[in-house]
């Protein structure tokens, strides 16, 4: 009797709990589980779109599309520039954002202003934000360069129409943008660090450098470990922010992974070449997050 | 003696408030020039010096061209309002009823699924973008808001969200619900989605803001001008009205208000939401 009672309510958690989980189960099965499989196999297989978008025209291609995009100037371009931007952008946001966070929090009058102010780009749409940079950095009658010109810079770079200025006006947009968010992010786990511990370093003869040095930066370090986790793997799949500042251009000078596969997919229909590249900035993604996940424990200190 | 340090902290302070003054001057004046500028003739936009007050306002013929022009920005306004406001709902929706499920019923394979679901979060989008396209075209969804709405409506993020706050509520409580001879809905119902109150709104304006800002989506799904989001309105707008920089302003500014207000209104759940969900995270 007991028994019986046992496995009915058994029986009964399993229908609930699938019930509370099918609306997710069904999107995530068809929309995430399902491509993720279908694109492993479209990046071994060649598909001609002219012929129509059925599964009659799809055709094995072996490792083609891997050893096609590798020797593409532009897919190695776009490697190169997603590295360049990581390894620039992650670091500089991060050490900024702490720098931020910690004047923010204790050094300055105002604190719940620059608190607001600094996040406004993150709440604004890239995409916006990045029309209304484009005009205030536009070559001949933007602000920016009527102003150096009035300080006779005379030939003022083009920003975004040049191609050695637009890569790095690309990643100082995205610090800019992004800054709100590490400075927010830092400001909650500072508020975790124990008091106690500054005292007893004043007690010491600790000066604010020394403090900050010895004690901030240890006491943040799961919040910095999160952040560079976070922030690696969205700097490895930015595309927004190439979009709407320069699409790729001018010629290959910004152009990234993502927008490489973008482009690859939708402007030449190339499905398979554009998994194949989907596939080994996967690759990287995983690397890099299974790297720094071992590497925790040396960075990050636990009280 | 006391004094004395208490003065030379005032100094340092005020010098690292005016170096904050100018950092934050990067990202106020840029909205502030963009207003300035959507107010002006065509004319007066790059007259140097700036004038952060036009002395010629031409707003309303500036705002008429973008809201009911060839780029028809009422159009997109009520496109992007639609599919914010039920992605938003159903994600919260799928969201809450997922994080119940993990956080408080046994059921067979839950760790499975659950790890698989957590797995999923390392896949970057551009993966299952193609895939995902074909199936738009093949349901006959392409070029429809459903797919976008379909697409925004699951987030492994938001079930995991509400799984950590969800699983933080004691035990005791639908225990003795369950005495009472509650089942499963009414305890979700009546006593879980009460007490995540705090968790549903912080989930609802991140999604909002994060659906409002959304790019990538209507990018890649939308072909007609008529479905348009503001997002890829100005973007098209920006590409293709060339040289007619106020209106350009216009649209951004049309474009960022709707938020900024909404981020002014719930700044703290905004701002203590994504805190969470980052420590959390």
């Amino acid at each position: 009797m007991k028994e019986k009672r046992v496995s009915t309510t058994k029986g009964n958690e399993n229908l609930v709990g699938y019930t509370f989980l099918a609306p997710i189960l069904i999107v995530f099965t068809v929309f995430t589980a399902f491509p993720v499989v279908f694109s492993f196999i479209l990046s071994f297989t060649k598909w001609d779109f002219m012929q129509g978008i059925t599964l009659n025209s799809m055709e094995f291609a072996g490792m083609k599309n891997f050893t096609e995009i590798m020797k593409d100037p532009w897919f190695i371009e776009s490697m190169k520039h997603t590295f360049v931007y990581t390894i620039i952008t992650v670091p500089v946001g991060i050490a900024l954002g702490l720098l931020l966070a910690v004047l923010i929090n204790k050094y300055v009058f105002f604190p719940g202003l620059f608190k607001v102010t600094i996040f406004l780009p993150y709440i604004s749409s890239a995409v916006a934000s990045a029309v209304v940079w484009s005009v205030i950095l536009h070559p001949s009658y933007g602000p920016v360069n009527m102003f150096l010109q009035s300080i006779g810079v005379a030939n003022p770079p083009k920003w975004f129409a040049d191609v050695n200025y637009a890569f790095p006006a690309v990643i100082a947009f995205s610090i800019w943008q992004q800054i709100g968010y590490i400075v927010l992010v830092y400001m909650s786990g500072l508020k975790g660090i124990a008091q106690e511990l500054y005292e007893a370093a004043e007690i010491d003869g600790c000066g604010e450098i020394k403090k900050f040095f010895v004690i901030t930066i240890p006491m943040v370090s799961p919040t910095t470990f999160f952040l560079l986790i976070m922030q690696m793997i969205n700097s490895f799949k930015v595309f927004d922010v190439v979009s709407a500042l320069t699409d790729g251009g001018p010629g290959t000078s910004t152009t990234v992974i993502a927008y490489y596969i973008y482009r690859a997919a939708f402007k030449y229909y190339e499905m398979g070449k554009a998994s194949a590249a989907a596939w080994v900035m996967f690759i990287f993604i995983f690397a890099i997050t299974i790297y720094q996940w071992n590497q925790q424990k040396k960075f990050t200190t636990y009280s | 003696m006391k004094s004395k340090v208490v003065s030379k902290n005032n100094v340092f302070k005020v010098i690292f408030t005016l170096i904050l003054f100018i950092v934050v001057a990067t990202t106020v004046l840029p909205f502030l020039w963009m207003i300035s500028a959507s107010l002006k003739f065509e004319t007066d936009v790059f007259s140097y010096p700036i004038k952060w007050i036009p002395d010629k306002i031409n707003a309303i013929s500036n705002y008429k061209e973008v809201w009911s022009g060839s780029y028809n920005f009422a159009l997109f306004y009520w496109n992007t309002i639609k599919i914010t406001v039920i992605a938003t709902i159903l994600q919260v929706t799928f969201s809450a009823m997922a994080g119940y499920a993990f956080a408080k019923v046994e059921f067979k394979f839950k760790n499975s699924i659950f790890i698989c679901l957590i797995g999923a979060m390392m896949i970057p989008d551009q993966v299952i973008l193609v895939p995902r396209f074909l199936l738009s075209r093949w349901f006959g969804l392409y070029d429809t808001h459903a797919i976008i709405i379909i697409l925004l409506s699951f987030s492994v993020y938001g079930m995991f969200l509400m799984r950590q706050s969800m699983i933080t509520i004691p035990d005791a409580l639908s225990e003795s619900a369950k005495l009472d001879g509650a089942n499963h809905f009414i305890i979700f119902t009546r006593i879980i989605l009460p007490i995540s109150k705090p968790v549903i709104a912080t989930l609802a304006i991140l999604k909002f803001v994060w659906t409002w800002n959304d790019y990538q989506h209507p990018l890649i799904f939308l072909k007609s001008r008529n479905l348009y989001t503001i997002q890829l309105g100005i973007r098209q707008f920006a590409s293709e009205s060339g040289t007619f920089y106020s209106l350009q302003m216009a649209a951004a500014v049309c474009a960022i208000i709707p938020l900024l207000i909404v981020f002014l209104l719930g700044q703290n759940y905004i701002l203590e939401g994504m805190a969470a969900g980052a420590v959390k995270g």
